[in-house]
């Protein structure tokens, strides 16, 4: 063996071996040979390199061709078959790989930026003087013609191919094309680097992201070239494009062309793929026919399967409707397939200790993504073709994994009992069996396999699955299948599976880290299952609840129980399984509020808590149902919504009973009703919502009184009055602090409504409540320079006035008013009108405040709306009444601050009423009501 | 006052052939109106020759450098001394491209030690305190196709350690056996050279395999003649342990510029080889020489 200088004045001679001159694959083989030797990118740069030459020619006014617009539709190429929205595109698959595929270990960036330093600063009388000049201008521009970024963090790595990608698009903007190209032919020469194997899918993604932005750049560039005078119709064809476009677009590839190494070459010129419109209508087709065919020369089986899955992709994109190259790269991957198990590979995996079953599933991804490509569209015929190939290859795990993702569902769905018969022969050492089943299982979840075969698979698929060892493994898979059982099984089997689900994840509290997996078996086994009482016969539902031990993941799971429960339950039930389930699962959520839950959480929380309360119906049994509330009290005692809601039921209940007993109570049921307003009564004072306990205490007292249980109202109605005082002037509204008093006056007036029903209490003084309520009234603080006061004791009177009458405008079947307790005694009328007097002479009083300061304007709206009451209520034949009416009248108008409107039209009612037979007098005060005039 | 001058060629890819007119149009951009005089253009064909030092030595190869050959000159006055007017000027020509005497016009073509280029010069005379103006632009030159037909010659090879010359110990070798085929040794100048390429069976890994274009010129002078091979470019078809058995494409585009139809003249000569290089795991090289013919059709 001669050991020769590396140099080629000397290889003439036909075949020779020799050793030595090269140290690494990636030196140009010219790089320590005599001076005088160019490589071709050195020389290229050359003062008609063809990217001056491109440069040069972009200066040339664009030479004018005129096409006709006849011309252009007859050139006009038929639509291309789109890809539809039922393919999957890469953007989604992109984030899946990252996210997957990562690794802890440090890597290393090396690019190798201009041409070698030695070569260019050697001077050679061979080398021209522009050559030279070229080169150092390149190395300027390329500050050090080599980076090499060791210990790299997988997050810097990330980092750097992002900023490559920016300095790339800098690049081009500001017009470096090589710089540009340079890039992206180093990015595309780490595709050929297999260390940190782990990270490969992901680097994988990363850097074809570069290229795609490179191949759209070149793209636009030589589109908006031919853009004068009008643009390029979307489909135009070559003769379409003008000189200087196509010898641009030629410049580039021949560029690519002499592109030293086979990786990056393959890449870029894929990443161009399209541009090839530009120059042959043929040419797309011819290129990827021979780009596919150069993988071949690419050894490391992995690299060769990303490099046919970007050209597939690429091929997808550009051109659809071209299935031979897909196939063509299919069969050649089975063809290479041997090369995964081969010397080359176990050497690289022993080297950085990757073990077989992680290696392979590197290559999913790209074998599922040249599979999509594949099956997309494709006949049955081929599909079977390709299954029967992938049957002939040894070890073919992988390639089964593969076409089980990417066949239609339907394919492997019919095929089912063929692909367990499959799985089954694989070698148990390579591609790991869980997935193969995972893999199946997600197949089946969509489409159905022949219904005389489920459970055979079933039972096959499940026989392996139970004997994965690793918890995680054994979940991922078994949470796939569970769709599958639910959709054709009944719940014996699915309390089967939930069983064996137990059983593998409780030791060393597996669950823990299986959350997601665990939620997602409950999200599936839902929707399958609307009658809850077939849901909770299964034994083994509760206790795999109970694996959900974390706090916040469980009540997930609870939730999404009560939702599916409140969505799907029709009519309310009694079933105490599925009572006693739903109580302690609404418990659970209720357990899990805290000081820090926030109100959102609660409101939601209460929501479905009370959709469950609303569900629960006992039927006629209505002290069953009362005592569930009881329970349900005790249960959700922290959650303020669901205890108004109890409250509610509660009061309902009590009416239903008096409704089934119409009207006429039994001893039982009075004692029943008895006992729900008891309920109430000791349950208002829990909340913390003054307004709600307040409305709630008034409703109780109702009830009760409907109910004839007149000592309960009475104290219903006495522990309202005692609450007021404790009413804030101010109250949280939806984050804002507002003024009570609307809300108040609201209460007041409702409440005043409610009192002319209520009988005196026997043992308590005449209008008792009455009075009760206006000295709390006259007590309250209320806000300064407001007439609230005034206003309670405005519309008091009209309850005074209609209490004074002979039979009240409402009663209460069986319950005695005051009118049938005093039958009209002059002794409870006097009693009223001194409370009249008190009323009018404190209204007046607060008139006369008015008058001083600069409330006039308020002054004049109370005596207005005094005056409307006496209108309505007082009986204006009174004198006295009559002139203070018409005081009240003129005191309004004295300011000119009425609505002339409603005073014109309340003077109209007046002369209206006054022709009325028996209230002739008003006919007299129309005539000392004068209006306001208008000037 | 800045004034710019730039020869735009009418063909976008600047390629002529003997006998057609090279015609564009020279573009004058000024701010001003610009007093010149006198616009002048030639056209001019070179032969550079240049010894290497390898073959005649230092010495010689500084003072024996062969004089260029000139394969066509002309010069025409475009403008009259006189004045262009400011903004754009377009002013249009057209040279006959015509070879001078018995010359032949031979392709364009940049080696190392032969170059033939063709370039059309155009110079603006200034008075006094203006710098003269000047401009150069390379363009193409092809020759007429060929008449002689293209021979599809396909050429099968074989390689094994026993087809090796140059080794010293044959029984230390590995055994290996590459199989394969180029489409044509003789071949189009636009067309890339095809062929395929098994790799039957390695007892070693392979590293790399590689086609390298060389350039072989031969320059002729006093005391003979100077024959020097030089690398053009270096493909790469395959990389990494190839899969057995399974055919890798052999494929290479010629370079423009640097790659025209096979020269031979009275003087010099321009022939161009291809080897086929396998790289083993142990950096064993092994070489496969053809050479090419390549014709422009």
């Amino acid at each position: 063996m001669t050991l020769i200088e590396h140099g080629f004045s000397s290889v003439v001679t036909d075949s020779k071996a020799r050793r030595g001159g090269r140290k690494g694959s990636t030196s140009s083989s010219s790089s320590s040979s005599s001076s005088v030797v160019l490589d071709p990118l050195s020389s290229m740069l050359d003062g008609s390199d063809p990217l001056s030459l491109f440069a040069a020619v972009s200066q040339t006014p664009a030479l004018p061709h005129s096409i006709s617009a006849g011309e252009l539709g007859r050139k006009r190429r038929e639509k291309e078959e789109e890809v539809g929205s039922d393919f999957e595109p890469w953007s989604s698959k992109r984030g899946e790989i990252l996210s997957r595929f990562t690794t802890t270990e440090k890597l290393s960036i090396n690019l190798f930026m201009g041409s070698d330093k030695s070569k260019a600063s050697s001077p050679s009388s061979a080398v021209s003087e522009k050559v030279r000049t070229r080169l150092e201008e390149l190395d300027d521009l390329e500050e050090g013609s080599q980076r090499e970024l060791l210990n790299l963090s997988q997050q810097d790595y990330v980092n750097r191919i992002e900023e490559l990608n920016q300095s790339l698009k800098e690049a081009w903007g500001s017009d470096q094309k090589v710089k540009a190209l340079k890039i992206v032919i180093q990015c595309s020469k780490l595709l050929s680097d297999t260390s940190v194997i782990q990270f490969y899918p992901s680097k994988f993604v990363l850097i074809t992201d570069i290229l795609d932005t490179f191949g759209g750049l070149v793209y636009d560039r030589i589109w908006s070239m031919c853009a004068d005078p009008h643009p390029l119709p979307e489909s135009f064809s070559a003769d379409d494009v003008n000189d200087t476009a196509k010898e641009t677009c030629l410049n580039w590839f021949f560029k690519i062309a002499s592109i030293r190494e086979l990786v990056p070459r393959l890449y870029v010129e894929a990443a161009l793929l399209k541009c090839n419109r530009f120059l042959t209508k043929s040419g797309i087709q011819e290129t990827l026919q021979r780009l596919t065919a150069m993988i071949r020369g690419i050894g490391d089986p992995l690299v060769a399967v990303y490099a046919r899955a970007y050209l597939c992709r690429v091929g997808m994109e550009v051109a659809p409707h071209l299935k031979d190259s897909l196939n063509k790269n299919f069969f050649d991957l089975l063809a290479t397939f041997r090369q995964i198990h081969g010397e080359s590979v176990q050497n690289q995996l022993a080297q950085q200790r990757v073990e077989i079953p992680i290696y392979l599933t590197l290559y999913s991804p790209a074998i599922h993504w040249i599979l999509q490509c594949v099956a997309y569209r494709a006949p049955e015929v081929l599909l079977t073709e390709m299954m029967d190939r992938c049957k002939k290859l040894g070890n073919n795990a992988l390639l089964l994994n593969s076409v089980m993702w990417a066949f239609r569902a339907e394919f492997v769905a019919m095929r089912a009992t063929d692909f367990i018969g499959m799985i089954k022969d694989c070698d148990e050492a390579g591609f790991p069996k869980h997935l193969l089943f995972a893999s199946l299982g997600r197949s089946l979840s969509c489409a159905d396999p022949p219904e005389s075969e489920r459970l055979s698979i079933l039972n096959d698929a499940w026989k392996v699955i139970t004997k994965v060892r690793s918890p995680r493994d054994y979940i991922n898979c078994a949470e796939i299948w569970v769709e599958f059982t639910c959709r054709h099984f009944t719940k014996r089997e699915v309390n089967t599976i939930l069983a064996d689900i137990i059983k593998h994840m409780t030791p060393d509290r597996a669950f823990e880290d299986a959350y997601p997996q665990l939620q997602s078996v409950i999200k599936k086994i839902l929707p399958h299952f609307h009658d809850f009482s077939v849901l909770f016969s299964m034994e083994k539902f509760l206790p795999f609840l109970d694996m959900f031990q974390k706090d916040s993941v469980r009540v997930e799971v609870c939730k999404s129980i009560m939702e599916v429960f409140i969505k799907h339950q029709q009519e309310a039930t009694r079933d105490p399984v599925i009572l006693n389930a739903l109580l302690h699962i609404c418990k659970t959520m209720h357990d899990s509020v805290n000081a820090l839950t926030l109100d959102d959480e609660k409101r939601s929380l209460s929501l479905l808590i009370n959709g469950f309360i609303r569900m629960v119906s006992f039927g006629r049994d209505f002290e069953q149902q009362l005592s569930f509330c009881v329970e349900a009290r005790a249960t959700f005692c922290n959650l303020e919504p669901v205890i108004i809601h109890l409250i509610h039921t509660v009061n309902q209940l009590a009416m239903e009973t008096r409704c089934v007993m119409k009207g006429n109570h039994s001893r039982k049921t009075a004692a029943f009703v008895r006992a729900c307003a008891a309920y109430s009564f000791i349950t208002i004072p829990s909340l913390t919502s003054i307004f709600n306990r307040l409305n709630l205490y008034l409703l109780s007292g109702e009830v009760a009184l409907a109910n004839q249980c007149l000592s309960q109202a009475d104290a219903f109605l006495k522990a309202a009055v005692s609450l007021l005082p404790e009413v804030p002037r101010t109250i949280s509204i939806e984050g804002k602090q507002r003024s009570s008093e609307p809300f108040l006056l609201d209460f007041i007036n409702n409440f005043l409504s409610t009192l002319l029903v209520v009988p005196d209490h026997p043992e308590q003084g005449v209008l008792y409540l009455v009075r009760g309520l206006l000295n709390m009234v006259q007590d309250y603080t209320w806000e300064d320079n407001s007439d609230a006061k005034i206003r309670v004791y405005i519309s008091a009177l009209p309850l005074l006035a209609a209490m004074s009458q002979e039979s009240y405008l409402y009663t209460i079947p069986k319950v005695d008013s005051n009118e049938t307790l005093y039958g009209g005694d002059p002794k409870f009328i006097a009693e009223i009108n001194k409370l009249c007097e008190t009323l009018i002479g404190q209204v007046l009083d607060h008139l006369k405040g008015l008058g001083r300061d600069e409330g006039v304007r308020r002054q004049g709206s109370l005596a207005f709306s005094l005056f409307g009451c006496l209108l309505a209520h007082g009986d204006l034949r009174n004198n006295k009444l009559n002139q203070l009416a018409v005081n009240l009248w003129n005191l309004s108008h004295k300011h000119g601050f009425c609505d002339t409107r409603t005073s014109v039209r309340t003077l109209e009612y007046i002369k209206h009423q006054a022709q009325l037979a028996d209230l002739s007098h008003l006919s007299d005060m129309t005539a000392r009501l004068s209006l306001q005039s208008r000037t | 006052m800045s004034v710019s001058l730039d020869i735009r060629l009418k063909r976008a890819n600047k390629v002529y052939h003997e006998g057609e007119r090279v015609s564009g149009v020279l573009l004058v951009n000024s701010r001003d109106a610009l007093q010149h005089q006198g616009v002048s253009l030639s056209l001019e064909g070179l032969v550079n020759l240049q010894l290497s030092s390898k073959s005649v030595g230092v010495f010689e190869a500084f003072y024996n450098s062969v004089k260029p050959i000139q394969l066509v000159s002309s010069n025409m006055e475009v403008v009259k001394p006189g004045k262009i007017p400011a903004g754009r000027t377009e002013i249009p020509f057209e040279f006959p491209l015509q070879a001078k005497g018995n010359k032949v016009l031979y392709e364009t073509y940049h080696g190392v030690f032969v170059n033939i280029q063709y370039t059309l010069r155009c110079d603006m005379r200034r008075p006094l305190l203006a710098k003269d103006l000047s401009k150069t632009c390379e363009f193409m030159v092809h020759c007429q196709p060929q008449k002689s037909k293209l021979q599809p010659n396909p050429v099968e090879f074989s390689i094994t350690p026993e087809t090796l010359q140059n080794v010293r110990e044959r029984s230390s070798l590995p055994r290996f056996l590459i199989r394969g085929h180029l489409d044509a040794t003789s071949c189009a100048v636009t067309q890339p050279l095809t062929g395929e390429l098994v790799l039957e069976s390695s007892e070693v890994a392979i590293k790399s395999i590689e086609l390298q274009l060389v350039r072989v010129e031969t320059c002729g002078c006093a005391e003979g003649y100077a024959r020097d091979a030089t690398e053009i470019q270096n493909i790469q078809i395959a990389e990494g342990d190839v899969c057995r058995g399974l055919s890798i494409p052999i494929y290479m585009v010629f370079p423009r510029l640097f790659t025209c139809p096979t020269l031979e003249t009275t003087n010099f000569k321009v022939e161009f080889e291809v080897n086929i290089v396998i790289i083993l795991q142990d950096d064993h090289l092994i070489t496969e020489n053809f050479p090419l013919k390549l014709v422009r059709v």
